[in-house]
């Protein structure tokens, strides 16, 4: 079984500011992480590999099967983010990065993703599985996992939260896919790419021993040139159909808030004079569900 | 903006809106998007088709229909196939690339629902089309292009997206961020129909099973008319008690912003924001929130937002329409008593119609 994890290294969200004055973002001295989402993806990847490993090593007769692969395009800082990824226990790391993939949207990114992943395969064994995680933290797109299978014209399986079973025989893999509702199961055939839903497993703590390999081993590193396309108009800002026109700061409502609360009030006086606010402002309110029985 | 749209690209008219079904029932956020279709339809001098898909029920697309037509299409492209009994992507991919390369739309609006973003994702790559996700606001700009906003950088701005070179422009928009359309009544009008070139041979997917959520245990936050949040200035999760106090009490449901979420201090379908819920309560009280604009997108729908933090140049007051200055640890305790004084008023009152009633 080879397993490919598409990550990514995001600015840690919950920590970005914007400048009051000139609305840019504030990057300086944000930290950056494995996007959050991605990790579930890489456990998942890591679990089926220990898991059906000694069963390939058995039944296929070659112990040289079950890796994991990760994969990221970023700028070449993101090998830290692939570094960490080698320390949790994956076995090999793959940058992809050029300053032609630079301004890439969604559709850019799939693509030279997809790209990169098929080099994988050439060069390594084809992957059976491919995860990525539900969204990144940053782009909040859901796009790229769908993009890539798309691009590798591969099955697609989006939010899954369960690997359940795998057929290596058959080739076929059993999901749960969580729906609004509930729960879809689905078998597929592999290869397929699956994006990972968050919060069922936990990603390891690696051990001291992945550390250590982790430090020693190298990562790939592939440009433009390397993923042997010769339209190169296809990447980055030329080969994006979409184009960010403006950032903006959202308005502000153009009535100010009611402010209530001073200093010198106590807090239970605010209390009262916030309930009888919305009492005395929304009468159809506070009939209507304020009221319900039971509450 | 200029528009540099290649030459292939210059017969695409007209809106199109998926109609995503849910038990061939419509989703609501598809009847969101036509309304939504129907404005930018009539901005450009163009009609609003819908897209229906489904398993075949003699009759042709059932309520679906009359749905679109009554909430402003002013046609359906519809196609039926048992391969399209269950929602799998290859086909519906398919079915919709196809009905795309044919009929040539400019703009095509999909819910940004599992099925929505499932399918968006893979018809854009097929197309190699632009798709904006999420969006806040659609409009049209001077030139007849697509402006799609949506927030960016976790959060924290908003981005207006064009697709300048590829048609058409799709875009995904999340349950219950666009106001509902008035229906009127209308007879069905025109159908056109297309056939799935597909085979089950050709499909690496079997849908096995569905197990339908247990709801009793979930909150049901998109719906609820009284909703109380909070943030990280809640301090610790064990204040989340005065969170949910306050919400019993008065009959909300309890909500949260993602780094709670992250700290694991609430679980994800209390989440309201961008990549969470969208809510529209009558009431939502925001306590200990900044109001990060993925946040914001996901509550200002509400009626009546009362915000409380400690910060008093928190981005929250922009948006709120009362603020109140002051830790939300302390004063949603004393919220709680404010409110359960006036309640057994309440009802008492409730009682009284009641018998009321019987006598």
């Amino acid at each position: 079984m080879h397993i490919v994890v598409c990550i990514k290294q995001v600015p840690d969200s919950t920590q970005i500011r914007v400048h009051p004055v000139t609305n840019t973002i504030m990057r300086q001295g944000v930290p950056t992480i494995i996007n959050p989402y991605d990790l579930f993806a890489l456990e998942e990847a890591l679990r089926l590999r220990d898991l059906f490993a000694l069963e390939e090593a058995r039944w296929l007769r070659d112990p040289s099967r079950g890796k994991v692969t990760v994969v990221t395009m970023g700028p070449p800082m993101a090998a830290q983010a692939l570094r960490k990824a080698l320390t949790y226990g994956a076995d090999r790391a793959v940058l992809v990065t050029d300053r032609r993939f630079a301004g890439s949207d969604t559709l850019a990114t799939s693509f030279a993703l997809s790209c990169a992943i098929a080099k994988i395969g050439e060069r390594f064994g084809p992957p059976d599985i491919i995860f990525t995680g539900k969204q990144t933290i940053d782009g909040d797109t859901a796009q790229v996992g769908p993009g890539i299978a798309k691009c590798l014209n591969i099955q697609q399986l989006t939010y899954i939260k369960r690997v359940t079973r795998i057929d290596h025989l058959r080739r076929s893999i059993d999901v749960e896919r969580c729906l609004e509702g509930g729960t879809q199961f689905i078998e597929s055939k592999m290869p397929c790419l699956i994006t990972m839903l968050d919060g069922l497993n936990t990603i390891r703590r690696g051990s001291i021993d992945e550390s250590l390999r982790a430090a020693r081993s190298s990562i790939l590193t592939w440009g433009v040139a390397d993923l042997g396309v010769r339209d190169v108009d296809k990447f980055g800002l030329k080969g994006s159909p979409t184009v960010v026109k403006r950032v903006f700061a959202p308005a502000p409502r153009a009535q100010k808030s009611v402010q209530l609360g001073t200093a010198n009030k106590t807090v239970r006086h605010v209390a009262d004079e916030l309930v009888a606010w919305i009492s005395s402002h929304q009468p159809k309110l506070a009939d209507g569900p304020l009221s319900k029985p039971g509450a | 903006m200029m528009m540099k749209l290649p030459t292939q690209f210059q017969d695409h008219r007209h809106v199109w809106v998926y109609i995503e079904l849910e038990e061939s029932q419509v989703n609501p956020v598809s009847i969101e998007l036509l309304g939504e279709g129907r404005k930018l339809a009539d901005k450009l001098g163009a009609q609003l088709a819908g897209v229906v898909m489904g398993p075949p029920k003699g009759g042709g697309g059932g309520p679906a229909l009359e749905e679109a037509f009554a909430y402003g299409a002013d046609l359906v492209y519809l196609v039926e196939s048992q391969l399209l009994t269950n929602y799998r992507n290859e086909p519906y991919t398919k079915a919709l690339t196809d009905l795309v390369t044919i009929h040539k739309p400019e703009i095509l609006l999909l819910g940004a629902t599992t099925l929505g973003r499932d399918l968006a994702g893979s018809v854009a790559t097929s197309l190699k089309t632009g798709l904006t996700a999420d969006c806040t606001e659609l409009n049209i700009d001077s030139d007849g292009s697509l402006a799609a906003t949506r927030p960016t950088f976790g959060g924290s701005l908003l981005c207006t997206i064009y697709t300048l070179s590829s048609r058409p422009q799709m875009a995904t928009v999340r349950p219950r961020v666009m106001s509902m359309p008035e229906r009127q009544t209308k007879p069905v009008g025109r159908i056109i129909r297309h056939e799935l070139t597909m085979v089950e041979e050709e499909i690496a997917t079997k849908v096995i099973g569905f197990l339908a959520d247990n709801r009793s245990d979930r909150p049901d936050l998109a719906k609820a008319d009284v909703v109380v949040g909070c943030g990280l200035g809640i301090g610790a999760a064990i204040n989340l008690k005065h969170v949910g106090a306050l919400a019993r009490t008065i009959g909300g449901e309890m909500g949260c912003t993602r780094p709670l979420v992250q700290k694991g201090w609430a679980s994800s379908f209390r989440q309201i924001g961008q990549t969470g819920v969208t809510i529209r309560p009558k009431l939502y009280i925001a306590a200990g929130i900044s109001g990060a604009v993925q946040h914001r997108v996901g509550a200002e729908g509400a009626d009546l937002i009362i915000a409380i933090n400690n910060d008093p140049h928190a981005p929250i007051f922009d948006f709120a329409h009362v603020g109140v200055v002051a830790d939300a640890h302390r004063l949603l305790p004393a919220l709680t008593k404010a409110f359960s004084r006036l309640m057994p008023l309440r009802e008492r009152q409730l009682c009284e119609l009641r018998v009321k009633a019987y006598e």
